[in-house]
């Protein structure tokens, strides 16, 4: 089985957010970067899944040079060999398209990712991707599990869970507890650096620039109002915070 | 044989005498993305297997929980990284394995099991077996399929471990040694398949060591010991009856066990220096967590100047202690390589490599384990009441720090062996310390050069400074030894206040030099807050200096000589008087800011 998990590098979660060049960029500076997490929990079930039934396993990036460290830990958990297209991710359309170009020529059987990256949340590269290539994708999965050219899945749903099979290929976007987290081993670690990391160039342009980045407002205040009180509560929301 | 180019270009010890270049050493931002893949895996491991369950090791009512842990940390590798490759492990070097004890340092009573295993329990085997020993046990020990003790101590044994009184007996075939005795403090006891344990064969003088296998029989052992730290760590007094090891797993040349046990315990002592570097970080980050989030008076105590000034002397000793150690560590690699170059075999190598500097070993282990009760303490303080509370991780962070002192060689006698190495190598003319002495003597008759360096560069004031606190310990240790010839030994207090400013002076000095180095490359700007924790900790190591000098100087010597020193030791322990409230508060805010150790 050939499976291609797309990683993205994002900032620690507990990393600080600022923005540079008149908040145009965000500011790399002093933050660390890790898997996204997602795409964590996809590249663990993709390393058990090969286990399971053979093949070979791809990570993908579509970042830049910076993004590596994060590449070769996903080849120290266990990945055989990496491809990075080396430029900015802009946008989803522009990431979708290059995971789009490389999979039509490669004939993944499975293209697992993320649910979403956990810088911009968008949440649709892998809708995006099933679509460029003409083939299914589901979201967010929780399970999976695979029987011949058949997947079974569990996705969650609102307020529930749905099982379902569908045939290879697929594209997926997954979270968990579709695997059990990895932390790379030594021997995985000492061999990352022999795995194959190739850097292509991107096709196409980024459709979209950011014109500023704005952070939410800090959080003010909070005020106890009793139960009793609930009358003014409503003056307040409608003269303090103008929400109603 | 070939010429190679000699990376040792410094001894153990030399820094006494000798100026360092910065370029020369190693710093924890020489490390490269895959040993810091490797400590990264080191402290998930920490994170997502051992630190929910601290409460659960510490109470646990047998070792299931610990030996699953050790399995778990044997399936990840880390269980074999300092073992060769042929024998399962994962070959890496001396400052690599440092760095891994630092990255496991912050697992209580897991991390002792981890350090006892793969340390004084598996080296012995690794440096000193004979082929068919390492290719019998290394892999089992290298993969956590077996656990491995350390069988030293006794009850009248402890850091005079020569009297051991267990014996050794060959039996009647000439088949087995017939080992009798009794052992205390073993830590992993209650698991450990294999003992690496220490006898007397017949009447000898000095220990054999031998590597006895739990099923040999004859072993029994009284329940789990009650401690006031490490709780969840095993010890246990074990009892040797009748023990029959097989004469061929006699590790080492008869009587060849204390050289064992002494060079073994050098890269413990190290290695502790790490762990406790990493302790250490975990403590801060907590502290500052709970500052930040503790609220008095309308605000965050990390607000306050009495908690920033807590925060940055933290912050700063361990940045200090963490620069010395990994200096020691590239070292010894240096000098393990220059070894190997030269035809020594690879065991002998890396034994002989730390050997080389012993002396640092010991004194970053007391810098090291004082530095991590020092955070402890101030942890629990800034948890003010409920640091006292056993709900709160401070209780167990301060119980469990307090061994550190005490194992691997008490406090007190690694100042000793410090002190003593240095002298013990002067003597023997490695250590050019005599005429370095003199000259100082000379220095301190003469008047006082008040000439204006001019040169230019980085820390110029400062590496005149770090001279003059080599210049204070030549004096002092010239005139104590000249004074009590023989019987220098004999002036524990003395020595311990020489162990004081020479730790001291490493320490200072190192972290110096890796803020010079860190400056070369990213440029100055970019290095405040690392030059601020330079010159704290500089200022303090000079006033202890000044403080130890004063105190080594006043126990023996009268009349002119005591005057004549004092005024050396006023001249050698001058600093600039800086603004070090400020200097403490760039650095706190940086740790409040970051909610971490600020480096």
């Amino acid at each position: 089985m050939k499976i291609l998990v797309c990683v993205t590098s994002v900032p620690d979660t507990t990393a600080k957010i600022s923005f540079t060049d008149g908040d145009t960029k965000f500011n790399k500076a002093g933050v660390t970067y890790i898997t996204g997490p997602y795409d964590d929990y996809a590249l663990s079930r993709a390393v058990e899944l090969k286990e399971q039934h053979g093949g070979t396993v791809t990570v993908l990036n579509v970042g830049e040079a910076d993004a590596e460290p994060v590449i070769r830990k996903c080849l120290a958990i266990g990945a055989d060999d990496a491809i990075r297209v080396n430029c900015e991710a802009t946008d989803s359309y522009f990431v979708a398209t290059q995971i789009a170009n490389i999979a039509a020529q490669e004939k993944y059987d499975l293209i697992l990712m993320g649910r979403e990256s956990i810088d911009f949340n968008s949440g649709v590269v892998h809708g995006l991707v099933a679509e460029l290539l003409g083939i299914p994708s589901l979201s967010p999965v929780m399970k999976l599990d695979i029987e011949g050219s058949t997947a079974k899945i569990t996705r969650e749903i609102e307020g529930g869970k749905e099982n379902l099979e569908a045939s290879l290929p697929l594209v997926l976007g997954c979270q968990e507890p579709i695997a059990e987290w990895k932390i790379p081993n030594m021997r995985g670690i000492m061999t990352a650096r022999t795995k194959p990391l190739k850097v292509i160039e991107p096709v196409g342009e980024g459709l979209t620039s950011t014109d500023k980045y704005e952070l939410p407002a800090p959080k003010g205040a909070c005020k106890m109002i009793l139960a009793e009180n609930a009358e003014e509560l409503i003056t307040l929301l409608k003269t303090e915070a103008k929400v109603l | 044989m070939t010429i190679t180019a000699n990376k040792a270009s410094i001894k153990g010890g030399e820094f006494l005498i000798k100026d360092i270049d910065a370029s020369q050493i190693f710093t924890p931002e020489d490390f490269t993305e895959e040993q810091q893949m490797i400590a990264q895996t080191c402290l998930d491991f920490l994170r997502t297997e051992v630190h929910p369950r601290l409460d659960e090791i510490d109470y646990a009512k047998n070792t299931d929980l610990m030996v699953e842990l050790m399995d778990k940390a044997g399936e990840l590798g880390l269980l074999g990284t300092a073992i060769p490759e042929e024998y399962g492990g994962f070959g890496m070097n001396f400052n690599t394995s440092m760095l891994v004890a630092e990255a496991c340092g912050g697992g209580h009573s897991f991390s002792v099991a981890l350090s006892a295993h793969t340390g004084i329990g598996t080296l012995p085997i690794l440096y000193y077996g004979n082929e068919e020993q390492k290719a019998k046990y290394l892999p089992r020990l290298a993969s956590g399929e077996w656990k491995a003790a350390y069988c030293l101590t006794e009850p009248d044994a402890g850091s005079d471990a020569n009297s051991g009184k267990t014996k050794a007996v060959l039996s009647e075939d000439g088949k087995h040694y017939i080992i009798n005795g009794q052992k205390m403090w073993i830590t992993n006891g209650g698991f450990a398949d294999l003992f690496i344990v220490f006898a007397k064969i017949d009447a000898d003088k000095s220990l054999t060591a031998f590597i006895v296998e739990k099923d040999f029989g004859g072993i029994t052992m009284n329940e789990e010991e009650r401690k006031m730290g490490i709780k969840g760590s095993s010890t246990r007094q074990i009892f040797f009856n009748d023990c029959k090891v097989p004469v061929e797993n006699q590790l080492y040349t008869r009587e060849g066990g204390f050289k064992i046990a002494v060079n073994i315990l050098n890269i413990g002592r190290i290695k502790l220096a790490s762990a406790v570097v990493g302790a250490s970080k975990g403590i801060i980050g907590k502290a500052v967590n709970y500052a930040n989030e503790r609220k008095q008076f309308g605000t965050s105590i990390s607000n306050f100047g009495a908690i920033k000034h807590k925060i940055a002397e933290m912050n700063v000793k361990v940045f200090a202690s963490e620069s010395a150690c990994y200096r020691a560590g590239q070292n010894i690699d240096d000098a393990i390589e220059d070894l190997l170059a030269s035809g020594v075999e690879s065991s002998q190598a890396k034994l002989k490599g730390v050997e080389q500097f012993a002396i640092e070993c010991a004194m970053l282990k007391v810098h090291g384990s004082e530095i991590l009760d020092f955070i402890v303490d101030e942890g629990v303080q800034i948890y003010g009441g409920m640091g006292f509370s056993a709900e709160a991780p401070m209780d167990r962070a301060y119980r469990d720090s307090r061994i550190n002192r005490i194992f691997e060689g008490t406090n007190e006698i690694n100042r000793l062996l410090s002190v003593g190495t240095v002298v013990k190598r002067a003597m023997k003319g490695e250590i050019n310390l005599m005429p370095a002495a003199m000259e100082v003597g000379k220095e301190i008759m003469a008047i006082p050069d008040f000439s204006i360096s001019d040169e230019e560069g980085i820390f110029v004031a400062e590496k005149k400074v770090i001279k003059n606190m080599k210049k204070a310990i030549l004096m002092v240790a010239g005139a104590a030894l000249q004074k009590f010839m023989m019987k220098f030994e004999q002036e524990q207090e003395i020595i311990m206040n020489l162990a004081d400013m020479m730790i001291e002076l490493y320490v200072a000095e190192s972290t110096l030099l890796r803020v010079e180095k860190l400056i070369t490359v990213r440029g100055e700007a970019a290095c405040a807050l690392q030059k601020d924790a330079a010159l704290i900790y500089l200022h303090s190591a000079v006033e202890k200096t000044n403080n130890a000098g004063k105190s080594a100087i006043t126990s023996f010597a009268e009349g002119d000589e005591l005057r004549v020193m004092l005024m050396g030791l006023k001249r050698f322990t001058k600093i600039e008087p800086m603004n070090l409230k400020d200097a403490r508060r760039r650095i706190a805010e940086v740790s409040i800011e970051k909610n971490s150790y600020a480096f």
